[in-house]
């Protein structure tokens, strides 16, 4: 990891696309504009940190803006890890894709979109991964309630199809 | 119908693609996995995965749990790997809470990993084999693995999802009889290793199907986020019990195989080269396993020995607060990574402050090294397909969570 001065010179470096740092358990972590990740990524991978371990998503209920999308960032030569997070309003949730800088964002993005509704522009195949494909919210977040899904058995199909309608 | 190279391999064939549904329902996609494989006669040119039939909601169901009890649902989710599941999750919980874990904890954790890595490579090895044609390894691959279902149960009651590890060490001490035991199977395990070995690698059609297949350059790799053997076995040592170690990983010799040209056969020599790396392992934690507690002394987040709650207040006040409320966690995010049989397992854990964590993911490996399976078929034929994806070693269970 950097240390919280090297997490400060790296953002100095990325300038104003950072709004944030954290330095938090020896973790660093960036906090950036939304617009401008693409770019923040890759400057980072200029600097080493070329291999994408993770992307993720969380729900910061009840604050806004509360949808968040993580970037693990690791630099394999120097075994150092960088956090890059960024939080869009959950009434325009849109990010731009790095699928396409990225791939291994491919099957991410579309777990966080599933999962938690922020839309990637650019991503070349949006559609849900895990949940079924007429599912309808996304569950992961956090006013979503847990339990009373209904389980639809095919003897009472037509009872749950005509509720639908 | 849409017009593609006509000539394979020199010889002409159909322009026709079909689009085949392999799976979800299929022995050979090692769980609930269903493929859209586009083919061109008997090649394949695109495969799509389409997956979450057994998407559980783990992760939301640990958002409901307090953190001692998160553990045994993770251990859920990649099901030949429970200890690495719950080791992920337990490093982030005591990262965020900022726990000691005593020295013999650690090693105890180590020679439970490595056992679990040798029952994952066992469970892969004798199910890829099934797949290549050669029946009978299966059979002498759950021979092994269960002499280590038996240490499990011995050290903690369960054979399988054992909840073994706790925040701050394990749950318990082991067994005397432990010991003694695991000595045995790690004397008859590099024997059946090589017997395994040999069996294969004078079998024809089984290295017919591993050498030159379907193989990857690290840099893809690396860009489609793949982590592990597979990368491994692509000459790229990357090991997260190397290059990062936790659970005092540092303490022990052991050398990482790795491939060369990373087609199938590397994939397989590296895992199985893995299996001798892990009873190495194993033998010098035993050799070293300190003296000392199980688990640490902090009340706050371990319970306390049973003997105690008879005579001490504060012990029965603490045993009484985890076991209903739980421990409080400071807020914060967490991400950390351990190396699972499958590569980078990495659990990301949000704490609010409460006693229940706000998020819990899980980057399980078998999921983003899936992607892999396409970029290395495409082109190849169907038969290598099958053998392709048993050298990956998906775990649909970590993959639907």
């Amino acid at each position: 990891m950097p240390d919280a001065t090297g997490l400060e010179l790296i953002r100095q470096e990325l300038g104003d696309a950072v709004l944030d740092t954290v330095f938090f358990r020896d973790r660093a972590t960036l906090i950036v504009d939304p617009p401008g990740i693409r770019g923040v990524l890759e400057q980072l991978r200029a600097q080493g940190y070329s291999f994408m371990a993770s992307l993720h998503g969380v729900d910061y209920y009840p604050q806004e803006p509360r949808l968040g999308v993580i970037y693990e960032l690791l630099d394999m030569r120097r075994v150092d890890r960088i956090t890059v997070k960024l939080r869009v309003h959950s009434d325009a949730p849109t990010v731009e894709s790095v699928t396409e800088d990225w791939p291994t964002a491919n099957h991410q993005e579309r777990e966080v979109y599933d999962m938690f509704g922020v839309l990637f522009d650019g991503h070349p195949d949006l559609r849900r991964i895990l949940m079924p494909e007429d599912y309808e919210g996304h569950p992961q977040r956090r006013d979503f309630p847990i339990g009373g899904e209904p389980v639809i058995f095919t003897r009472d199909e037509a009872k749950w199809l005509e509720a639908r309608q | 119908m849409s017009a593609v190279e006509t000539q394979i391999d020199g010889r002409e064939t159909t322009d026709e693609l079909l689009t085949l549904n392999f799976g979800p329902h299929h022995p050979a996609t090692h769980g609930v996995l269903r493929l859209l494989v586009t083919l061109q006669a008997e090649v394949v040119r695109d495969i799509k995965p389409i997956i979450g039939y057994v998407h559980t909601g783990i992760e939301k169901t640990a958002e409901d749990k307090s953190y001692w009890k998160v553990i045994p649902v993770v251990e859920r989710m990649d099901y030949l790997a429970y200890y690495f599941n719950a080791m992920a999750y337990i490093g982030a919980v005591e990262t965020l809470v900022g726990v000691e874990v005593p020295k013999r904890a650690q090693y105890l954790r180590v020679i439970h990993l490595e056992l679990n890595r040798i029952a994952s490579h066992l469970i892969w090895l004798g199910t890829s084999a099934l797949d290549l044609g050669a029946v009978s390894i299966f059979l002498y691959c759950l021979r092994e693995r269960e002499m280590i279902l038996d240490l499990f149960e011995m050290s903690s009651g369960a054979r399988m999802h054992t909840r073994y590890f706790q925040v701050g060490g394990v749950i318990e001490d082991i067994p005397a009889s432990f010991a003694p035991k695991l000595r045995e199977f790690l004397a008859i395990m590099p024997q059946r290793a090589d017997e395994y070995g040999a069996i294969l690698n004078s079998n024809e059609i089984v290295l017919a199907r591993l050498r030159g297949t379907c193989p990857l350059d690290a840099e893809t790799l690396l860009g489609l986020g793949v982590t592990g053997p597979l990368l491994r076995a692509a000459g790229n040592p990357w090991d997260l019990r190397k290059a990062a170690p936790y659970s005092s990983y540092d303490d022990f010799e052991f050398k990482i195989p790795v491939g060369t040209v990373g087609d199938n056969y590397d994939r397989f020599a590296v895992r199985l080269a893995e299996i001798y790396e892990s009873v190495r392992i194993i033998e010098q934690a035993l050799d070293g396993l300190p003296e000392g507690a199980h688990i640490t002394e902090d009340r706050k987040v371990a319970l306390p020995p049973r003997h105690e709650l008879a005579t001490s207040m504060e012990a029965l006040i603490h045993h009484f607060k985890l076991v209903t409320e739980g421990f409080r966690v400071p807020p914060g995010e967490v991400y950390n990574a351990i190396e699972s049989p499958r590569g980078e397992l990495g659990c990301y854990v949000r704490s609010d402050g409460s006693s229940k964590p706000a998020r819990v993911h899980m980057r399980d490996p078998s999921f983003v090294n899936l992607q892999a399976l396409a970029p290395m078929s495409r082109g190849s034929y169907i038969a290598d397909m099958i053998a392709t994806t048993a050298m990956l070693d998906p775990i649909l269970g970590g993959i639907d969570r």
